[in-house]
């Protein structure tokens, strides 16, 4: 694994000028190519958070050390150090994330006021993560409209709409450029392929508005299409964005066994939308795959609010903690603990306020590791 | 006149939320800037470009066709059978267009629009450009009589029409590299945000939000939301309330709590996304009715642009949107009354629920269905 990844990794130094490259292999740069240390254990990096995200973080880690999952956190802070003017994350997290290659991210706080950098467009851009990883699963226990969902999209995460790259021309006319290249296309393409492959999903979507946006969007799917080409155990179609919408929201049923990939600002929208169907963002983990690290990451805010009460909602972090382990295959241990969650959830005696419950982090915890041991 | 006619309608078919707005203005009346002079009208009928599209556009046609008839609606049609189906349509579609600048007024289906780079651009994204007709409206509104998932969505999406994503600007400047521009501009915005709020005001709605994502598209949709917020000051004595909310966070709280929204406003591909999950909500693209309108043109057509391909041919399509466009075009042209009773008699199929063509869980024909409504006038 090791030896193909570096193989891979070199082909990607080498051919970087030549635009219309095509990699021999098919596996993707960001096959997790950790190993464990001495202890038999793998290090990942555990970024807590701010607000709710040390509570969260910790419930994850008692989960965790009570289903003996062969891990060992290495936990770092992020909060921006000056530096040279600038505030920046401290260089101590960025080199555990770039040693250990995974991270499990809390909320962060978006700090007010100018000179701040985003941190997640700083991480984004630090370890070059390209896709972002939106699977969204009705929870029985926890009613919504739609029942039966069960999407995965990926999401371009490093150009598209979201380039960065605006001007004023004159006054009062702007222009936004959306960016898209090829390598990138590709790149969260063959992604999209694998995540299918590994998680026995059929079929890959490519969702454009090659309609309207015959260059750009056009692109996209022809590097879609290229890709395909070496998934032949894969199906593969495209759809275009109005579409998908519609069907969705109508019935999200037949996507059970897709897997959508889409360029930036779709994929922004849509992903929200999925986890709108199955009660939000306390409900739906994330991941963000990258080539020199991948970074696992609850989407919801920090909620200052209930902060250190006690009262928050791990869920949607240990389900990205999860989505992590299959990652490290270690899917077993992901197995069981989503087994245990799931069964806690539905039976609905222990569960959040936010759910419709009562319980506190601690009790929620405590049900679903009763159940990892039984 | 109808004033009689809508409370001759049983309550039923009111929003229940909103009791004061009778379920007949759901297509009710969007700022008209221009209104008769302009139209066509000779002994006192009006003459209108009729483009039935492509997919399913010729059967929901017929059926406005046969119910205008039955009624005797004022209305002399210009039919043109545009296809976009291949380039070679091109020669009509000109035709089509000479006659929308001379009749001003228009009743359309939509055209295919080819995915490939070698195929035309988007003849629908083009008329909306050369005439200028800058504001979508599309109506979602919960139908009495056709249960979807949820009970309570009554809004209304204002979608700028002529630039944004939709520029059609777009190069290749090195092998794998492409950009494609997204303009934006201060006047355009200002319009269509004026707009909003005058569509709120006439149709006595309460809140306007702004939809965008001006926290990552800074200077861009910064432009839009910023010319919102000044216009918004302008309508304060009016009493409309306004927010602004990020489209990503949007289409969240649309399929989870669409009764929070009333009069939506917003760049043109966030449009295309809202008007299809709005569609989703209320029961798919077969309910929901809109228009296209700028200072000179009006053009009527389905709020949620579908070809329908699938279907095409099968008799199976749902004519309620293109019916409920064209009563939208009736009360454009000031013809109320009829536009009232043909709407009425569409919800009140509807809500009986004996007649329901495919979409709504039924077997009715489109024949059937137009059948039905025309029963009831």
């Amino acid at each position: 694994m090791l030896a193909s990844k570096s193989l891979v990794g070199l082909g990607l130094q080498t051919s970087k000028s030549s635009a219309l490259r095509r990699y021999a292999s098919a596996a993707p740069t960001a096959a997790f190519a950790g190993q464990k240390g001495s202890n038999g254990k793998y290090t990942v990096t555990l970024i807590p958070g701010d607000g709710i995200g040390p509570e969260i973080s910790q419930s994850i880690k008692d989960i965790y050390s009570s289903a003996e999952v062969p891990i060992e956190w290495e936990e770092v802070s992020v909060t921006p150090v000056l530096k040279g003017g600038k505030t920046v994350i401290p260089d101590s997290a960025i080199h555990s994330v770039k040693k250990n290659t995974v991270a499990l991210k809390g909320p962060l706080a978006t700090p007010i006021g100018k000179g701040h950098v985003s941190l997640n467009l700083t991480l984004r851009r630090t370890f070059n993560l390209f896709a972002n990883v939106r699977p969204c699963a009705s929870i029985k226990g926890f009613k919504t409209p739609y029942d039966g969902v069960n999407t995965v999209l990926i999401r371009e995460n490093t150009e598209g709409e979201y380039s960065g790259i605006e001007h004023e021309i004159v006054d009062g006319v702007v222009q936004s450029i959306k960016l898209i290249t090829w390598e990138a296309s590709e790149r969260v393409a063959r992604y999209a392929f694998h995540y299918a492959q590994s998680s026995g999903r059929r079929r890959v979507t490519a969702v454009h508005k090659a309609n309207i946006m015959k260059m750009s969007d056009g692109m996209f799917l022809s590097a879609c299409r290229e890709v395909s080409k070496e998934f032949p155990d894969v199906a593969y179609d495209e759809d275009l964005l109005d579409r998908v919408c519609l069907q969705i929201v109508t019935n999200p049923r037949p996507f059970s066994d897709h897997v959508m990939v889409m360029p930036n600002l779709y994929g922004d929208i849509l992903s929200d939308m999925c986890a709108g169907l199955i009660g939000g963002l306390g409900l739906t983990p994330s991941g963000n795959i990258g080539r020199d690290a991948s970074i696992f990451e609850a989407v919801h805010g920090s909620a200052p609010d209930i902060a250190g009460k006690g009262l928050a909602n791990p869920t949607a972090l240990l389900l990205s903690s999860l989505m992590m382990l299959r990652h490290m295959k270690l899917g077993e241990y992901a197995s069981r603990i989503e087994k245990a969650t799931l069964a806690t959830i539905a039976e609905g005696k222990s569960i959040t306020g936010d759910l419709g419950g009562k319980a506190t982090t601690i009790e929620y915890t405590n049900a679903i590791i009763e159940k990892i041991r039984t | 006149m109808s004033a009689v006619l809508r409370s001759a309608i049983p309550a039923a078919y009111r929003p229940i939320a909103q009791a004061s707005r009778a379920a007949t203005t759901l297509s009710a009346g969007f700022p008209r800037s221009n209104p008769q002079p302009h139209t066509k009208k000779y002994g006192g009928v009006y003459t209108v470009t009729l483009i039935p599209g492509d997919g399913i556009g010729g059967e929901i046609t017929d059926s406005v066709k046969e119910i205008f008839d039955y009624v005797n609606a004022p209305i002399e049609w210009e039919q043109y059978d545009v296809s976009g189906m291949s380039s070679s349509g091109e020669a009509l579609f000109k035709k089509a267009m000479e006659s929308l600048k001379r009749n001003r007024v228009g009743l359309k289906g939509i055209l295919f629009t080819p995915i490939s780079q070698l195929g035309h651009i988007s003849w629908n994204v083009a008329m909306r450009q050369q005439l200028d007709i800058y504001a979508s409206v599309v109506l979602c509104k919960s139908l009495p009589g056709f249960p979807t998932r949820h009970s309570n969505v009554d809004f209304a999406i204002i979608r700028e029409n002529t630039e944004g994503e939709y520029s059609g600007l777009e190069h290749q400047s090195y092998p794998g590299v492409v950009e494609s521009l997204k303009v934006s501009t201060r006047a355009k915005a200002e319009r269509i945000a004026r707009f909003a709020f005058d569509f709120a005001q006439k149709n006595n709605r309460k809140k306007v939000t702004c939809v965008h994502k001006a926290n990552i598209m800074k200077l861009g949709d910064g432009l839009f939301l910023n010319t919102f917020r000044r216009v918004a000051e302008e309508y304060k004595s009016s009493g409309i309330e306004y927010n602004d909310m990020i489209v990503d966070n949007t289409s969240m709280q649309l399929v989870a709590r669409p009764g929070q929204f009333d009069v939506m406003v917003m760049p043109n591909l966030y449009g295309a996304i809202v008007s299809n999950i709005g569609a989703a909500l209320v029961g798919g693209p077969g309910v929901v009715p809109g228009c296209n309108v700028g200072r000179e043109y009006a053009l009527f057509e389905p709020g949620c642009r579908h070809v329908a391909s699938d279907i095409m041919g099968t008799n199976r399509a749902n004519p309620t949107a293109m019916v409920l466009s064209a009563t939208m075009m009736l009360r454009h042209l000031g013809l109320d009354s009829i536009a009232n009773n043909i709407a009425s008699a569409v919800f009140e199929v509807i809500s009986e629920g004996t007649t329901k063509t495919h979409d709504m869980g039924g077997s009715a024909t489109t024949s059937d269905f137009t059948s039905a409504i025309i029963k009831k006038l």
